[in-house]
């Protein structure tokens, strides 16, 4: 199908940007790379009135690489996290997490901060940017603010984010030596939405894990960390018993639902064995 | 800003389409694809799912691939569009369909055009590949034929070409 009637508007500036969508309030979408959001209006899932085109927003698109904190534009694409060598020094996690998103052709096109935003829980860069403790800068008609990553995840396919405020830009932690970080998932076939999906992030010393973040996707309704499997993980040696209780601890984090095709405990099964394999990885050789 | 502006039922734009500056007035709501087909009669950009699943409506933005029904018209202002009527003919583009035809690799030829710009895209940066990582990169392409193994031959034959590994 084709997209319903609808108006278009590019503003100049975030500011105009900001203040656009505000007074628009709920008729009003804002437009980045549009992977998601044309794909709804062609199928008449959603029906805004008003697109608000962010996506040649300069102030949207500049990124920096201090020594500890990474800034990535919010229109930053998700082929740029697969083909910078900044990025995949700075932060290895993010160009696995982009060789999972769709193809090469959506990837050339959809970004960051519209993946962030649009908070789908099958999206691999929500469950990243908990992960790794990242922080968004968010533009508002009120002024900027930040919000950490595990706050802005408010429910499925909710955020934090008030009327005519957007996502400027996202500040991650670099990655620091010693600590690990896996991501791995399952679906259909690659480029499909995730059924299970998981990233962990820990510290390593040997076998002993550090404070460690397991963030799934796929099979919950946002992105935040995994409470229990995170705790059963953290400050404990590597051993087969440590494995199962992360094991064990997975029903206590996730409650899947029905979907079709798919039923609440296939999910769960998927998800602990994806938990097991993450798990081998910790110790392997691979960063 | 007292009151914002409200937005635009038609957009004018001016996009260079294959090498040729076009300007229009276009609807909001009018998707890429939908644009070259119907304003320009480029019909070599098939539309086949138009929710952005099976790569028909293929086309490079600024060099890069893209699809066709995932992009406004109004989005592709300012932008280098290249379609399979502008590529056709010249360098690897060539090369490809050359393949294409040689090999069998066409069948009905609904999804051949998408399929040649990606491959396109893959076959430009002149790295040896593997079978699995041309099929992983044309996994967002689908051939109703069920012609695959043709095409990836296509393009394997393309690439030792012009990077052999």
């Amino acid at each position: 199908m084709k997209a319903p009637n609808i108006t278009y508007i590019r503003p100049c500036s975030l500011t105009e940007a900001c203040h656009i969508l505000a007074e628009h309030d709920d008729e009003a979408v804002p437009l980045a790379g549009g992977q998601s959001l044309l794909a709804a209006l062609n199928l008449r899932l959603a029906a805004p009135k008003l697109l608000v085109d962010i996506g040649e927003l300069q102030e949207l698109r500049d990124s920096s690489f201090g020594s500890g904190d990474i800034r990535l534009g919010a229109l930053t694409r998700h082929h740029e996290l697969l083909d910078s060598d900044e990025v995949r020094r700075a932060l290895p996690l993010l160009p696995r997490a982009a060789a999972f998103i769709g193809h090469a052709g959506i990837r050339n096109r959809g970004t960051l901060g519209g993946s962030l935003a649009f908070a789908d829980p099958a999206a691999e860069l929500p469950a990243c940017a908990v992960a790794l403790g990242a922080t968004i800068s968010i533009a508002g008609p009120g002024g900027a603010r930040e919000l950490a990553a595990a706050d802005f995840f408010t429910g499925l396919m909710e955020t934090a984010l008030r009327p005519g405020e957007l996502i400027a830009a996202v500040r991650f932690p670099a990655a620091t030596q010693g600590t690990r970080y896996v991501i791995d998932e399952l679906s259909r076939r690659h480029g499909d939405f995730a059924v299970a999906g998981l990233v962990i992030a820990a510290p390593m010393d040997g076998k002993r894990v550090g404070e460690a973040r397991i963030v799934y996707f796929g099979c919950v309704d946002r992105a935040q960390v995994a409470r229990q499997v995170s705790t059963a993980l953290s400050g404990r040696e590597l051993t087969q018993s440590t494995v199962e209780a992360v094991i064990d601890a997975v029903g206590e984090d996730l409650a899947p639902d029905d979907t079709p095709g798919w039923r609440a405990e296939t999910k769960l099964r998927l998800a602990r064995t994806l938990t097991r394999r993450a798990l081998a990885q910790l110790t392997g050789a691979a960063a | 800003m007292s009151v914002a502006e409200s937005g635009h039922e038609f957009i004018d734009v001016e996009v260079i389409v294959n090498g040729r500056t076009v300007r229009s007035r276009v609807r909001a709501r009018q998707h890429l694809a939908d644009f070259l087909r119907q304003e320009l009669e480029l019909t070599g950009t098939h539309l086949g799912c138009e929710h952005g699943v099976c790569g028909a409506c293929t086309v490079l933005i600024d060099g890069r691939t893209a699809r066709g029904c995932l992009t406004l018209a109004a989005q592709a202002h300012g932008k280098r569009i290249e379609t399979v009527e502008g590529l056709s003919g010249q360098g690897a583009f060539a090369r490809l369909q050359d393949a294409f035809i040689g090999l069998n690799a066409a069948q009905c030829g609904f999804c051949t055009s998408g399929m040649l710009l990606t491959a396109y895209e893959l076959v430009s940066e002149k790295v040896p590949r593997t079978r699995n990582e041309i099929r992983d990169y044309l996994s967002g392409n689908m051939c109703r034929c069920t012609g695959y193994h043709a095409i990836i031959d296509a393009v394997a034959s393309v690439l030792a070409e012009v990077a052999p590994a």
